[in-house]
């Protein structure tokens, strides 16, 4: 039996995600509950509210309290080149089929501060294909796309970063694409000077189109099933024919509603080509 | 996801000396058994966990790596992947995520324990073996608090100390045994609680 207390609050947690709704754009009622309650304890405790519910009157009656919010709705963590095996794949496996088109268009969606776009970024310079692609990065929290655009990473983040890119098979030095200064790494703008940067919910807004890939990582993981079904029927409908949707190490289709859409193109890797 | 889900569970974890430890405890259970069992060990975040892999070939029970919204069936033991949080869902289906780590872990315990007590309640049954840190303490916590049962390896029989005892000082009503008898009110006293 659940105890009375934790069905308590997780009505308040309800109601606390109905006025967030109410009051902003955004809608976090498909998210996976168990993660966003624990992320938003946090908040509690940060704002030294004593329960959701007093959280749910900041929302309510402070038009400002919302973005406050928004670090704890939405995780943020990444890296460049996480997972670098998925990065040698695309590089091994998917961007010699991407050769064959004369434009390309690549979607990062929950691109966080953009460390997996300018991980596409250098990849895609570096196999020669970086002239015929433009690249849309999107994400929900703007705060992390204006950090996107700017592209700095402190400077601790960097050792990780190189040895994630060594072994997603880079072809030279990540340092030959950032400079440092000040405890910072500042990544070369020319990276990102094909890159349309734009606020885009993947819970209530609609599909981009003429996609040749879709790379989205470790997003679905914080969405119940419908969203996620929702989700990856945009992929879905934003993909080319044969165009190829890459998703988190350890996500998959296999409970998705849109599931037959695809054909798992490197099951290991979690990359699937639109049928 | 038609039938009836199983509204009873285990939970463990488990760190520094983990894999001997729960090779005294997993491979004592049944291919019958009639919980689900979900463990988090803290493995760090480069390696491949081969933990699931490692155990289903020393275990009667099914074991496998969790995976993103899968519903919690009974008689099975879930593993935490490397560099996730492993959660269960009110509905009982698992979440994974990558939030940022819990002293220092992720997975961590904490994690785990909360999100299952306040889905199993009452019906949910924490162990908290050998380690060296202090997570899982307000886990078991949690659980004592919903009504669960709470169990803690005997400190000095466990190769990490401290997060045996990190458990006990948190969760002072929690039992103390060795992993043998921790084996055996798995495979007797879990099997009565309410279902
Ligand atoms: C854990 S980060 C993943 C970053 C990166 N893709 C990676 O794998 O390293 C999750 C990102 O998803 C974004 N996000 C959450 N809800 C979203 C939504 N409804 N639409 C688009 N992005 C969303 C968050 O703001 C966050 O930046």
């Amino acid at each position: 039996m659940k105890s009375a207390g934790a069905e308590i609050e997780a009505l308040e947690l309800r109601l606390l995600l109905e006025a967030i709704h109410e009051k902003s754009r955004y809608d976090f009622r498909g998210y996976s509950f168990a993660s966003l309650k624990r992320r938003l304890g946090q908040a509690r405790d940060r704002f030294s509210c004593a329960s959701f519910s007093e959280l749910q009157h900041r929302v309510l009656h402070d038009p400002k309290f919302v973005p406050l919010l928004l670090p704890y709705l939405t995780v943020q963590v990444s890296e460049l080149f996480r997972d670098p095996s998925y990065f040698l794949a695309l590089r091994t496996q998917v961007l010699p089929h991407l050769r064959t088109y004369p434009s390309l268009k690549v979607w990062v969606a929950g691109c966080s501060a953009g460390e997996e776009l300018y991980s596409l970024a250098i990849l895609f310079r570096e196999e020669g294909l970086e002239s015929r692609t433009i690249f849309y990065a999107t994400d929900i929290n703007t705060e992390a796309l204006k950090r996107a655009e700017a592209g700095i990473y402190e400077i601790e983040r960097i050792a990780l970063f190189s040895e994630n890119y060594r072994k997603a098979g880079g072809r030279t030095s990540l340092s030959d694409y950032y400079t440092a200064a000040y405890g910072s790494a500042k990544f070369d703008q020319t990276l990102r000077h094909r890159t349309v940067f734009s606020d885009h919910s993947l819970v209530s807004d609609s599909v981009f189109a003429e996609m040749h890939l879709v790379s989205c990582r470790n997003v679905l993981i914080y969405f119940n099933r419908e969203l996620q079904d929702r989700a990856v029927g945009l992929f879905k409908d934003s993909l080319v024919r044969r165009g190829f949707l890459g998703i988190g190490a350890k996500e998959s289709l296999r409970f998705n509603k849109e599931a037959e859409a695809f054909s798992e193109y490197c099951r290991p890797e979690r990359i699937y080509q639109r049928t | 996801m038609n039938a009836e889900p199983p509204p009873a569970a285990v939970v463990i974890g488990a760190s520094v000396g983990a894999i001997e430890a729960l090779s005294l405890l997993l491979p004592t259970l049944p291919a019958a058994y009639p919980l689900p069992v979900l463990v988090v060990v803290h493995v760090p975040p480069d390696r491949k966990s081969s933990l699931a892999e490692l155990f289903a070939t020393r275990c009667q029970i099914g074991v496998k790596e969790a995976e993103d919204k899968e519903a919690i069936g009974a008689g099975m033991v879930y593993f935490a992947p490397a560099d996730y949080h492993l959660l269960v869902e009110p509905d009982f289906t698992i979440s994974l995520s990558s939030d940022e780590p819990v002293l220092f872990s992720r997975p961590a315990i904490d994690v785990l324990f909360q999100s299952a007590a306040d889905a199993y309640g009452d019906n949910l049954t924490g162990v908290v073996l050998t380690g060296a840190s202090t997570d899982g303490a307000l886990g078991l916590q949690a659980i004592g608090a919903a009504g669960g049962m709470t169990l803690v390896q005997t400190p000095d029989t466990a190769e990490g100390e401290t997060m045996p005892r990190a458990a006990l000082a948190a969760c002072p009503t929690a039992r103390a045994l060795s992993l043998e008898e921790i084996a055996t009110v798995l495979n007797t006293e879990t099997l009565s609680m309410p279902r």
